[in-house]
């Protein structure tokens, strides 16, 4: 099994989760998060003084998915997340030693 | 004794009472959400000390017989109101009790005034100390020198002398542009100078937490300062009704004034800028409504709206952490207000006396600028060594770990919103003055 990691604009979210929707993924666990990458972030004027605001508001998503989907699942995302324009996020993959689901004690494929 | 002009202004002081807590929402919906009580406090502290204080010695050292010069009243003529509760204790055509209610509430919004300066590190303890310092050598006597207006007999002889700048320099302060505005600016200034800058000042935006309550308070302070201008005309009169109007026009003006300003230098209007502008414009109008016409008003507004909307950028360039801005805003404003009745002062207004653009020359005009720096220089002077006396003796700022994790947690025990879920100290519902505070934390790991 692997996580995929997902960091995006958050007005993307909802086009995300719908192409999540479709491929069959049952959940996510999403998140507001904040942070930079290359753009760094940007300088605010307020009240006569200038700012630069480091932190860029972002969303993550987290779907824990069977082997066989990590490329269908990267490639929905990645189209649904992107707009052309710096910031539009990152997207990452790590493997998943097992899962349990707590209601019935399944295990691994069974419990996603 | 006048049943009507006392209904106005026992109903004007207590709008103006209202204008202190509108002013701890118009402060606490500026600051950040951990210091929000703090900040309230400092304004609500000011009418718990200066309340008292004014009633004991406050009145009569303003409004007590004249000790020489114009400079102070006695301070103990009046002690505790002595003397003048009498049904034949009357101050013009009002019962002097409704004068010195109405009068207790320009003490306590001056002194509140000047907390904004200081938000997010000032330990309250020492806020009060000062508060009270502050109100007996700078507020009593200056009020003394702007509000005493000399008491003569029938033939118009002088029979009880009143302060210096009402009655010989002639400088006109109808409701006070100097004794409330730039007093209280001056000695926002100094405080400011003496606690210092916040950690993180000027890096961190430390934006308002919560506009709605700016706007809110705004409301209450604009609600009450009708009490503040129309209140001063002492009865229920033309003046009141002209000084009404201006207080209406003045504002708006100076709303439009600051959101044009805003959105030429900085891209947008705000809201803080519409209520820091409401403010700007009550600030200027306050010296003047008895004076201008509402075109005098207008323009009055429009100048003072513009001056202080640059004005609050003053701070960054000689870096002094003036938080809430009085310096830009009650400072500035009272300035421009103060000084530029010498311009727009027009015999049409209650006052009778022309300005320059109307042709009275520079006679009122040297007048209004020489009150405006007396009070100027004598608060800020004083505020300075009263800071650096509560400072050096007591200590007036919290610790720097206090005021990063929240002031309002150390200095009151006590958090604006309490949002968490998550609780890091469950008690046992015990008292905790026999317990004291270990046996409060016992058990916490049970349930």
């Amino acid at each position: 099994m692997k996580l995929v990691t997902a960091i995006i604009k958050p007005f993307t979210l909802d086009d995300v989760k719908s192409a999540l929707e479709q491929l069959g993924v049952l959940g996510m666990t999403v998140s507001e998060v904040q942070g930079y990458g290359r753009q760094k972030g940007h300088t605010e004027v307020y009240r006569g003084a200038e700012y630069s605001v480091d932190f860029v508001p972002k969303i993550k998503i987290e779907v824990v998915i069977d082997d066989t989907a990590v490329e269908k699942v990267l490639e929905a995302v990645v189209e649904a997340a992107r707009t052309g324009k710096i910031g539009d996020g990152k997207v990452w993959v790590t493997s998943v030693d097992t899962v349990v689901r707590v209601r019935t004690g399944e295990r691994g494929s069974d419990a996603l | 004794m006048d049943t009507g002009d006392t209904a106005w202004v026992l109903t004007s002081a207590a709008l103006v009472l209202l204008m202190t807590p509108g002013l701890a929402f118009f402060y606490g919906g500026m600051v950040r959400s951990k210091s929000v009580l703090n900040m309230m406090m400092m304004s609500l502290g000011a009418m718990a000390v200066v309340g008292v204080l004014w009633v004991l010695y406050g009145y009569s050292t303003a409004f007590g017989a004249d000790l020489g010069g114009g400079l102070l009243g006695k301070p103990f003529e009046f002690f505790g109101l002595d003397g003048l509760l009498g049904a034949d204790s009357l101050f013009g055509k009002i019962p002097t009790t409704a004068f010195v209610a109405f009068q207790a509430m320009f003490a306590i919004i001056t002194v509140a005034l000047i907390s904004g300066a200081i938000a997010d590190r000032a330990r309250f303890g020492p806020w009060l100390l000062f508060a009270g310092l502050w109100a007996t050598i700078v507020y009593f006597p200056v009020a003394h020198w702007v509000f005493d207006f000399d008491g003569k007999d029938e033939a118009g002889n002088v029979i009880d002398p009143g302060g210096w700048i009402a009655n010989k320099l002639l400088a006109i302060d109808f409701a006070g542009g100097t004794a409330v505005h730039i007093n209280a600016g001056a000695a926002g200034l100094a405080l400011a100078i003496v606690l210092g800058k916040r950690v993180g000042w000027p890096k961190e935006p430390m934006k308002p937490h919560s506009l709605p309550l700016v706007v809110l308070g705004a409301g209450l302070l604009w609600f009450g300062w009708f009490g503040f201008n129309a209140g001063s005309a002492l009865g229920a009169n033309g003046t009141a009704g002209v000084t009404f109007v201006n207080t209406i026009v003045a504002t708006c003006a100076a709303m439009l004034g600051w959101l044009l300003t805003e959105r030429i230098r900085d891209g947008k209007a705000t809201t803080l800028g519409a209520a820091s502008g409401i403010i700007a414009g009550l600030v200027a109008i306050t010296p003047a409504c008895s004076a201008v016409t509402p075109i005098g008003a207008i323009a009055i507004g429009a100048i003072t709206g513009v001056l202080c909307a640059l004005a609050v950028s003053l701070k960054y360039r000689f870096g002094f952490d003036d938080s809430l801005d009085v310096v830009g805003v009650h400072l500035v404003g009272g300035l421009s207000g103060t000084i530029l009745i010498g311009l727009f002062a027009s015999e049409a207004a209650p006052a009778k006396i022309n300005g320059l653009f109307y042709g009275g020359g520079f006679d009122q005009l040297w007048r209004q600028a020489v009150g405006a720096f007396a009070v100027l220089g004598y608060s800020f002077v004083l505020s300075l060594a009263l800071g650096y006396l509560v400072k050096f003796t007591v200590g007036f700022r919290a610790t720097e770990e206090a005021e990063v994790a929240s002031i309002d947690e150390s200095e009151h025990a006590e958090r604006a919103y309490e949002y968490g879920s998550l609780t890091s100290a469950r008690g046992v519902g015990k008292p905790s003055v026999a317990a004291g505070a270990s046996a409060v934390l016992e058990g916490s790991n049970k349930s």
